[in-house]
């Protein structure tokens, strides 16, 4: 494995690569998304105003209530839903409403705060097969359409 | 993931297409969890609200009942709605609102679904007990069940939860296994909280230092055993902070008679919470004096709290709309006594089989202008941030108070 690969314990979905948000923060689809304009909106968020439609997020942890399993499914079908999500640790319900909505996900990174491993508007693949996120290298990606705005400072990443 | 020869056969679709998409979401999810097989559960519980579910949901639900195939094979019930269909113009909801609920509940009726529509089924409608596998639906459900009743389940959300109901399993991983229960977090009070929004913002706290799904919180020093309606507000703001699905109160929850039956002595004391926490969290909430509406939801409101509700409006007559929900099953003694005529007196209004934030809350704070929330639930006020509102936490007293007057004291 190199050092920009980072492989999960938990897995489902299909590959994928695109532009990771990355914040040292939760996730709801209930509690932080305005999911008719597919932004973050809670106002504590690290990533509020910013866009999640295909990114791959990269957070922290799964956090509150049951409605993010029915969720992801709707946003799926609107096409405003993220490509994939990655966090340090999810709960049943980001994993039921992955399976359901047909995103991909990769969680549990031992003894690796992937948060803070992967920087903000990298161009990242994600492989459940073969439970890793990657970092890409220049080449390895066309161009992507528009950077993510800044967040979380500790990353320092623009 | 080990599967019996009926499982297996569910998932090969020779029961047919609803056995086999129900048992191909729950396969999906028990191998993301490494389960090692299938649970035999008792009881379902959805959370189906139609905000979440969206038209595609909806479709989801009607292609399994449309498919004619039968139904669910265990009790399963319903979380709150997304209305209550007498009081929607109250709200402000709008017309295709309704007509999604409609199809909704024509669609889990076909199912065999029993639509209770409460988040409080363990107050009012059957009690899981210790040891029994469930698959509930709803944090605050799951982590009472759970640390309450010493029941068995994980947050099954409403794909998996109405699964479980078809199939009558669900995957055995996480809160079914006896390895997931013991304590991993240890933390001391030296407070023991009076009011409601006091347990909600002391389970709060709780929930944002436990911090994952996976932690399960012991909390010592409580003075007395709290009431069924404390350790609602408790839990459920906990889930809701923390994403908790367990917690251990030594001498007060089943599975605690000790600190070690969970393996807390063996825990050093994390943190120490008290009386001055709770009242920073309230403060970081108490934006503004003003307030549009008050709301007493999240979890629905018990009898007893409806008792002392219309106690506090005797007399009183409101210049902000006071909302008051409960349950279906709770509504009808709340007439029969006479609650609802005294909340309803003062210039409230009491509604049933509904939960305001899973009831369009963005939309209805758009239509009737409503952006300064006070309520007594710290869930709620966790919660409703990311919805466009300034939620404030207060006591029952202050909220009812703040209706009268219009702003909170």
């Amino acid at each position: 494995m190199s050092a920009t690969t980072y492989t999960a314990r938990h897995a489902m979905g299909r590959r994928v690569v695109g532009q990771a948000l990355v914040a040292s923060d939760g996730f709801s689809a209930r509690y932080d998304l305005n999911r008719l304009q597919g932004v973050f909106s809670r106002p504590a968020h690290k990533l509020v105003g910013q866009s999640y439609v295909d990114r791959i997020l990269v957070l922290d942890t799964a956090k509150g209530g049951v409605a993010t399993a029915w969720m992801l499914h709707e946003m799926r079908s609107r096409n405003m839903v993220p490509s994939a999500i990655v966090f340090n640790t999810v709960n049943t319900i980001l994993a039921q409403g992955a399976a359901l909505g047909d995103v991909s996900m990769l969680a549990g990174f031992d003894g690796v705060d992937i948060t803070a491993q992967i920087p903000h508007g990298a161009m990242v693949e994600v492989d459940p097969d073969a439970r890793t996120i990657r970092v890409l290298a220049p080449g390895e990606y066309p161009a992507p359409s528009a950077a993510p705005e800044g967040t979380n400072k500790v990353h320092g990443q623009r | 993931m080990k599967l019996s020869p009926e499982e297996q056969a569910m998932l090969d679709g020779e029961a047919g297409t609803v056995l086999q998409t129900a048992m191909a979401h729950q396969v999906k999810v028990g191998r993301f969890f490494g389960a090692a097989d299938f649970v035999p559960v008792t009881q379902a519980h959805v959370m189906a609200d139609t905000e979440s579910l969206g038209q595609a949901g909806v479709m989801w639900l009607e292609k399994l009942a449309d498919a004619n195939q039968g139904g669910v094979r265990i009790p399963t019930i319903t979380d709150p709605r997304g209305t209550d269909f007498e009081k929607a113009s109250l709200l402000g909801q709008a017309d295709w609102m309704l007509e999604l609920e409609r199809r909704a509940i024509d669609a889990f009726r076909r199912l065999g679904v029993s639509m209770t529509d409460t988040c409080i089924n363990y107050q009012t409608v059957l009690a899981a007990t210790r040891g029994e596998h469930v698959a509930f639906g709803d944090t605050g459900v799951v982590i009472y069940s759970n640390s309450v009743g010493g029941a068995r389940s994980n947050f099954e959300g409403g794909p998996s939860a109405v699964s479980a109901g078809l199939t009558g399993r669900t995957p055995r991983y996480g809160y079914h296994l006896d390895s997931h229960r013991q304590a991993t977090l240890r933390i001391r009070t030296d407070w023991t909280p009076t009011a409601l929004d006091e347990w909600g913002a002391l389970g709060g706290i709780v929930g944002r230092l436990a911090g994952n799904y996976w932690q399960v919180p012991v909390l010592e020093g409580l003075e007395r055993a709290p009431t069924s309606d404390e350790l609602k507000h408790f839990g459920a703001a906990m889930a809701s902070f923390g994403s908790t699905a367990l917690f251990h109160l030594p001498g007060i929850t089943p599975e605690a008679h000790s600190l070690a039956d969970v393996g807390g002595d063996r825990l050093p004391v994390a943190h120490r919470i008290g009386r001055a926490d709770v009242d920073a969290l309230k403060r970081a909430y108490a934006i503004d004096r003003k307030v549009d509406v008050v709301v007493f939801s999240a979890p629905q409101l018990s009898l007893y709290e409806l008792r002392e509700l219309a106690g506090l409006c005797d007399g009183r007559r409101f210049r902000r709309p006071l909302l008051a929900i409960t349950s279906p099953q709770v509504k009808p003694d709340c007439d029969r006594f006479g609650y609802t005529a005294r909340i309803e007196q003062a210039g409230g209004t009491v509604m049933a089989g509904m939960c305001f934030y899973q009831s369009y809350a963005r939309e209805i704070s758009e239509a009737k202008g409503w952006k300064y929330l006070v309520t007594n639930s710290a869930k709620l006020v966790n919660i409703l941030g990311g919805y466009g509102y300034v939620p404030m936490l207060a006591s029952m007293q202050a909220c009812v108070q703040a209706a009268e007057t219009g702003e909170l004291a």
